[in-house]
């Protein structure tokens, strides 16, 4: 058995925080504790809200399938959506990502300018996309198409130019000694090699595009959204929770599917 | 190394030179890699460059193809002042100079073949020479000869990531052959290899580029390869060449000492005993 070294020569369990680490977590906590005080919830108001909230469920038991053909066709409806918004979102993702991504782009200013446009597609919401677009093309699905098409290449976008940058350069740097032209490089041996990522975020895309796709019918954007805001509007919960049930059930699937294909795919 | 300086006598060529290189200099921030640099190389030899690592070895490589850029010198190769090529002329001349990296550097993904068909781009680019799937019949032919060169037809279809380590550098050699190069750089193409399939490789190389009547500048910390399969051996040290003479005249001795440390004095004796924990 060998002797124990003495305890002082241990480092300490924890490090002292430093005055930036110090300000920065009260900083944290006024602003947790600043959010809360703006959003004015109150223990009182939840306690007050739970009979209204029973009331609401009792009145969603049992679901109403009496609609339930027409209900299946909005559904449709808004997988039709989520799916050809994506699918043009994707498409037109690619060739911006190459301009955005990092050693393809032809110039660092077209690099600057592509990555500013995917980030702004990224960070205004897909709903006020969708107002934009029912005040330009009318209510209807279109709009959602459109959308969604905007907020897939704002998430696509970057994601496919960072796949694009992670690459191997080996064997860029080999097709670039052939003498290959750019244009080859990037489908002989960049797109092969950053196929898996490709693959994985258009999966998550179409995920996120059928979860999107309900909430942009409540502005008028077709689909399901439609048929959950007017069966609230007429407090018809029952019918409300028959969406709700099928809305789950759609989005379940597809992402099931989704984990499927990656697994068998990547 | 001075008495590889003293031993150095250049080899001569009656040919016209395929590499013509003078006064190359080359720095990496303050640390010289290369300096005043001369070497010509004429048409159809196998020349081996060694040295220790750090010597510039795989750098002027890269600077042959115009991977890096010289800081002064000329480097001039098949008749193009290498320093003065851009655009679709850096591309063409590229095209013509065969470069096998020491990392086989094959796309992962795709099938041997189709690395093999990426050899064709800088003669026939477009979407046809991305893929096997995609390409004409004749170049799809011409794919398959070049691995069947290298002795592996019947992996044609496998993927790049599924190979050994060996079998992915002869897919490498073959995308080399199909570019139908008319000089060949290997930069330490034996290297990761274990000796058995690191010899193969640089046997199939020399046979290979022999039998075209290629030229062939090789990287090697492998001396037996060296006396092997180059005609001549060029030693680097100090900025410069060290070494520069016929492979059959070069000794194990001689070419050892290039990677020979500097003698350091002996280590002090320790002040105290190291403490030995005690068992009880």
């Amino acid at each position: 058995m060998s002797v124990a070294p003495p305890l002082s020569g241990h480092p300490d369990r924890f490090a002292r925080p430093s005055a930036v680490a110090f300000i920065g977590s009260f900083l944290a906590i006024a602003l947790v504790v600043w959010s809360f005080s703006g959003s004015e919830l109150s223990a009182e108001k939840l306690i007050r809200g739970i009979p209204y909230m029973g009331n609401i469920l009792t009145r969603m038991f049992p679901p109403d399938l009496s609609r339930i053909e027409q209900i299946f066709w909005s559904l449709a409806t808004t997988f039709q959506m989520a799916v050809s918004g994506c699918v043009l979102g994707l498409i037109l993702s690619f060739p911006l990502a190459i301009l955005a991504a990092d050693g393809l782009s032809p110039h660092p200013i077209v690099r600057t300018l592509a990555r500013g446009l995917i980030a702004f597609f990224r960070t205004v919401p897909d709903l006020i996309w969708a107002l934009f677009f029912v005040i330009a093309v009318g209510l209807g699905p279109a709009a959602g198409v459109l959308a969604l098409m905007i907020d897939t290449i704002g998430y696509a976008g970057r994601f496919f130019a960072e796949a694009m940058e992670e690459t191997d350069k080996g064997p860029r740097e080999a097709l670039s000694t052939i003498g290959a032209s750019k244009t080859g490089l990037i489908f002989s041996a960049v797109v092969p090699n950053a196929m898996p990522s490709f693959i994985a975020t258009s999966l998550f895309c179409v995920e996120k595009a059928t979860r999107a796709s309900v909430v942009l019918g409540l502005v008028g954007a077709g689909g399901i959204g439609v048929e959950l805001k007017v069966a609230f509007d007429l407090f018809d919960y029952d019918t409300a929770l028959t969406i709700i049930l099928a809305v789950f059930a759609l989005v379940v699937a597809v992402e099931q599917i989704g984990g499927w294909l990656r697994r068998r795919i990547i | 190394m001075g008495s590889i300086q003293q031993a150095s006598a250049t080899v001569t060529g009656t040919q016209a030179p395929v590499i013509a290189i003078t006064e190359l200099a080359k720095s990496f921030g303050s640390r010289c890699i290369l300096s005043n640099l001369v070497l010509t190389v004429p048409a159809g030899q196998s020349l081996a460059l060694i040295g220790a690592n750090g010597t510039g070895k795989s750098t002027l490589l890269r600077m042959i193809v115009r991977l890096a850029d010289a800081d002064s010198g000329r480097i001039a190769v098949l008749g193009e002042e290498v320093g003065s090529l851009r655009g679709a002329r850096l591309k063409r001349f590229r095209s013509r100079v065969g470069v096998v990296f020491q990392k086989h550097n094959l796309v992962a993904r795709i099938s041997a073949l189709s690395n093999v068909v990426h050899g064709v781009q800088s003669r026939r680019p477009g979407p046809r020479s991305w893929l096997q799937a995609l390409a004409p019949a004749d170049v799809r032919a011409e794919a398959m000869a070049c691995l069947e060169a290298v002795g592996l037809a019947d992996k044609a279809m496998q993927r790049a990531d599924s190979l050994s380590g060996g079998q992915s550098q002869r897919v490498a050699i073959a995308r080399m052959l199909m570019q139908r190069p008319e000089l060949v750089l290997a930069d330490e193409p034996d290297a990761s290899l274990d000796p058995r399939a690191g010899r193969e490789i640089m046997e199939l190389l020399f046979r290979l580029t022999r039998d075209k009547g290629l030229t062939l500048v090789f990287v090697s910390h492998h001396m037996a390869h060296a006396r092997r399969f180059a005609d001549r051996i060029v030693g680097l040290a100090d900025g410069g060449v060290a070494l520069d003479r016929r492979a059959e005249a070069c000794s194990e001795a001689e070419l050892a000492a290039f990677f020979e440390e500097p003698e350091e004095p002996a280590p002090a004796e320790p002040a105290a005993p190291f403490a030995v924990p005690v068992l009880a």
